[in-house]
């Protein structure tokens, strides 16, 4: 444990290594990849939310000249069941069923056919002369209709999962779960105020700025390369593989540049298909998501209805608390119940609670995971509650939740012992913080919530090559998608002692680099980076080898430091240190080149928690709420490049804020989607925003080399929340349903 | 379809070429003159990732179509930096971490690069304005717009030292 070192590296801001292909237009992104002799892929996609595919004819489309291909459902093999890896729960089976519909289309926007064609224009006329004969079904589309046990089924053979007895009818409900300890009602006999709340979220989408794309390319032995705009090449190669059923040693995934993810690029919607397309043409096939098929049909995070209880002594302590959470899953069961209903209460050390959730289907576009997937949902209702409670107790709510916060060897209400987390410490800070300190300006209210997520660590490779001049490369396969081959450099640097511009990364195709699971679940900083800094080990215990060597002594009588190798002391003092150069250069007499590497499944990423708190403005005319000012508080454990580590902050804190105030999916009476557009789907813009005061707290992570926690998904979770207690303050009324947006902000104003 | 002949200036260069009447700028940038700084991220002017400036005004690419470039300037991000030296807006997007995922980074510079060439020492909130029109998802605006205004006071300090030679 690093917690008193002084870090050379490790802490600083330089510049990251793939910066000016970036601010130059050189970097390459999903679309950008074209390749001689490539064809335009095309979806057809159901006009329906719901109905069951009577007749489908390709046969016109097919003789259109200039088409290649054409391809549905019935081309496809059955996919085995499988878990989809990272955190976007589900069935790989459901996924290719969601990739193309087979027997029935479950959502507006659903494939069912696709073609390839040598221009756009062509493969849309042929999209359009392919003729399908759909038997419409009644739509699903009330999350809490859907769970009646009368209403119409969106799969017939859905039995619900998890139940105490096994279910004798098909449901909506995919699966429940129960999370309890102690005894319920005998806490909330103990307490002297109760709050309730019933909060309603629709879906929102992750809103990435770049729409899905790949180009596949299959030869004449099945051989494919896929390029693909993705959080995770080898995740996608593994769905591709089952869907298709394919050897993954056929399938060479190529990750490119990639603009934005949040959790929605873990899964694949066009990869299968232009591999299916490629193969029946032998040519380039080149897919692009129009915004439109982006909103219809890729990942929205789920909508939700929590109901919470929560019971207090007077002097704050909680007494019993109860969760009931539904989660919209869209077509596929998958919703992320499970996370969402162990975050609700993770915080609190709670000796009595009972959480119980629901992953519900209706015909809505599939769900994906979103940044801290289920956290934002639960913990904006439980948030909201402690609020209340603090109102009724007039209680400053950080103190309320410093009186119930978890701190290291609190059980956690999700089941493990907390080792050293950062909470209190974030509280504690945000107590103390100036702009706290500050009264909250006239017209507006203040909005305080905490923020928490897991944090994953599961499967990374990493290798690193010194070069012949003593230069480092890097080579692992966690898609850089905020900053992360700076972080990874910046390890390297810091492990190995050599200067940071001596440092290059590469991500690896799946060919290329050994696996490496999701950038997703906060987890690449931590767990790539320890197998980076796992493989750096392996290059220092290797140098010290070559430089006993060198020097004809025992390997036990070389230290590293400061990037060379020296002799222990009470050896030959007279022996000059070596850099890694000068041990290049005798390299090939030593034994040969020299490549450190590290392959693990990274254990104890570390909880992260963040407190939040802003000032918000409410046009009591309009309903119109402004963010006036905006503070978030988070435990990095440590900042590996503290700019990155802000910047996570500052964008999850701006994305919880639209979420909040603005983003909600409008679905008509029939199942369409309404605002499939940045124009009517309006996600923040720079005039709706002030600057973001960030302040991390580093309580360091005991399982990892330099105490590094995941920092990614935290930041979106307490914002929803803050926003509704500044709105509560500000017009003395909560609103309990988000978004808070003019409408609903003036119902309320009106109703009071 | 009769292709329409165009000849204009992209980034200094002379440039020719034949596209459909309904072809897009962005179409024509990124697939016929292999100019992918520009990216598509919504093809209906919401996200303003494709910004290039057309003689001199900030556009949506795709928002215009190709043939309607015939005999002007065309400015894009490849051309932003001078030769081996990058931009000051660049330089700073790079020094501030303005930048996550990147996307919509050359939109972000372009639209800025317009505003700073129309005014040199704009407040935060002409700032925020100026650059509303262009989305960002991963970083909350707060270190673009750090990065713009520092920028403008590198540009305001270098134009003044070039105005103060002149004067000797």
């Amino acid at each position: 444990m690093a917690e008193a070192t002084e870090f050379k590296a490790i802490g600083t801001r330089p510049v990251r290594p793939d910066g000016v292909d970036k601010v130059t237009g050189r970097a390459q992104f999903g679309a950008d990849l074209n390749l001689p002799n490539m064809l335009y892929g095309k979806v057809l996609r159901s006009p329906h939310a719901h109905a069951r595919i009577r007749r489908i004819d390709l046969d016109a489309a097919r003789a259109m000249p200039g088409v290649h291909a054409v391809v549905s459902g019935a081309d496809f093999p059955g996919a085995q069941h499988g878990e989809i890896g990272g955190e976007g729960g589900g069935d790989v089976a459901d996924v290719a069923k969601n990739v193309m519909a087979r027997d029935k289309v479950l959502y507006h926007g659903h494939p069912l056919a696709a073609v390839a064609a040598t221009s756009q224009a062509i493969a849309e006329a042929a999209l359009a002369a392919i003729e399908v004969e759909y038997e419409v079904l009644t739509p699903v589309l009330d999350l809490e209709a859907a769970m009646a046990p009368d209403a119409v089924l969106v799969n017939e053979n859905c039995f619900t999962k998890n139940l105490p007895e096994p279910a004798e009818k098909p449901s909506n409900i995919a699966s429940v779960m129960t999370l309890a300890r102690g005894n319920v009602d005998e806490g909330f006999e103990l307490a002297d105020v109760i709050v309730e709340g019933e909060y309603r979220i629709p879906m929102a989408h992750q809103g990435y700025i770049e729409p899905h794309a790949c180009t596949a390319t299959v030869n004449e032995s099945g051989q494919a390369t896929v390029w693909t705009c993705t959080q995770g090449h080898f995740a996608l190669r593994t769905q591709t593989a089952n869907i298709l059923d394919m050897s993954v040693a056929d399938l060479k995934f190529i990750a490119s540049e990639i603009g934005g993810g949040f959790g929605g690029k873990t899964v694949v919607y066009l990869e299968p298909v232009a591999v299916m397309l490629s193969t029946q043409a032998r040519r380039p096939v080149k897919m692009v998501m129009s915004r439109e098929e982006v909103f219809r049909a890729s990942g929205p995070a789920a909508g939700s209805c929590a109901k919470i209880r929560v019971g207090a002594k007077k002097d704050g302590t909680i007494t019993a608390a109860t969760a009931w959470l539904a989660y919209e899953a869209g077509a596929f069961e998958g919703a992320p119940m499970g996370p969402g209903a162990m975050c609700v209460f993770a915080p609190y050390d709670l000796e009595n609670f009972r959480v119980e959730g629901f992953d519900v289907l209706v015909n809505k576009p599939k769900v994906a995971a979103y940044r801290a997937p289920g956290a934002p949902q639960s913990m904006h209702a439980m948030e909201s509650a402690l609020d209340d409670l603090a109102r009724e107790l007039n209680m400053d709510p950080i103190d309320l939740r410093l009186k119930n916060a978890v701190a290291e060897g609190s059980q956690a209400a999700y089941g493990p012992k907390f080792p050293a987390i950062g909470f209190r410490e974030c509280l504690e800070a945000a107590k103390a913080h100036p702009n706290y300190q500050k009264p909250v300006p006239e017209g507006a209210g203040r909005g305080v919530a905490a923020g928490f997520w897991f944090n994953a660590g599961m499967e990374s490779s990493a290798e690193v090559h010194i070069n012949e001049d003593g230069t480092v490369q890097i080579i692992e396969g966690s898609p850089d998608i905020g900053g992360s081959r700076a972080s990874m450099a910046l390890m390297a640097a810091e492990t190995l002692g050599v200067p940071y511009e001596k440092i290059r990364v590469l991500v690896g195709d799946t060919e290329a680099s050994g696996f490496n699971n999701v950038t997703g679940g906060s987890r690449t900083t931590f767990a790539t980076g320890m197998a980076v800094i796992q493989a750096c080990e392996d290059i220092i215990a290797q140098c010290k080898d070559r430089a006993a060597k060198t020097w004809g002594v025992d390997a036990d009588q070389v230290e590293w430091e400061d990037g060379q190798a020296i002799p222990a002391p009470g050896v030959n003092a007279e022996l000059k240190p070596l850099t890694l150069a000068e041990i290049m250069k005798t390299a090939a007499r030593t034994g040969g080149p020299i490549l450190g590497r590290a392959a693990l499944n990274a254990r104890g990423p570390g909880a992260g928690f963040s407190v939040n708190f802003g000032d918000l403005k409410v046009d009591r005319e309009t309903g119109k709420v402004d963010v006036l000012s905006f503070t978030a508080i988070q435990d990095a454990g440590k900042a590996i490049h503290p700019a990155y580590v802000e910047g996570q902050m500052q964008g999850g804190a701006v994305q919880g804020l639209g979420w909040a105030l603005n983003e909600e999916y409008i679905f008509d009476g029939n199942g369409v989607l309404e605002n499939p557009g940045f124009l009517d789907y309006r996600i923040p813009v720079a005039s709706d925003m002030p600057m973001i005061d960030t302040q991390i707290i580093e309580v360091p992570n005991p399982s990892h080399p330099f105490g590094v926690r995941g920092v990614g998904e935290t930041p979106i979770v307490a914002p929803l929340a803050v926003a509704a207690n500044a709105v509560r303050d500000a017009i003395g009324r909560r609103v309990h349903d988000l978004p808070l947006s003019p409408p609903n902000v003036l119902a309320a104003i009106e109703e009071g | 379809m009769n292709g329409v002949q165009v000849s204009t200036t992209v980034n200094g260069d002379v440039e020719e070429f034949v596209c459909h009447p309904g072809e897009t700028l962005l179409e024509v940038l990124r697939n016929r003159l292999g100019l992918t700084g520009a990216k598509e991220g919504c093809g209906t002017g919401d996200c303003g990732a494709c910004s290039v400036i057309v003689d001199g005004q900030l556009v949506c690419s795709c928002l215009v179509l190709g043939a309607e470039v015939e005999g002007r300037k065309v400015a894009t991000v490849e051309g932003l930096a001078d030769g081996n030296r990058l931009h000051p807006l660049q330089d700073k997007f790079l020094e501030h971490a303005a930048l996550q995922c990147g996307i919509c980074t050359p939109g972000f510079l372009v639209a800025a690069k317009a505003l700073l060439d129309d005014n040199p020492d704009p407040t935060e909130e002409e700032i925020r304005y100026a650059l509303a029109g262009n989305l960002c998802r991963c970083t909350g605006y707060d270190k673009i717009v750090r990065a713009v205004d520092a920028a403008a006071a590198e540009l305001r300090k270098s134009s003044k030292k070039k105005a103060s030679g002149r004067k000797k």
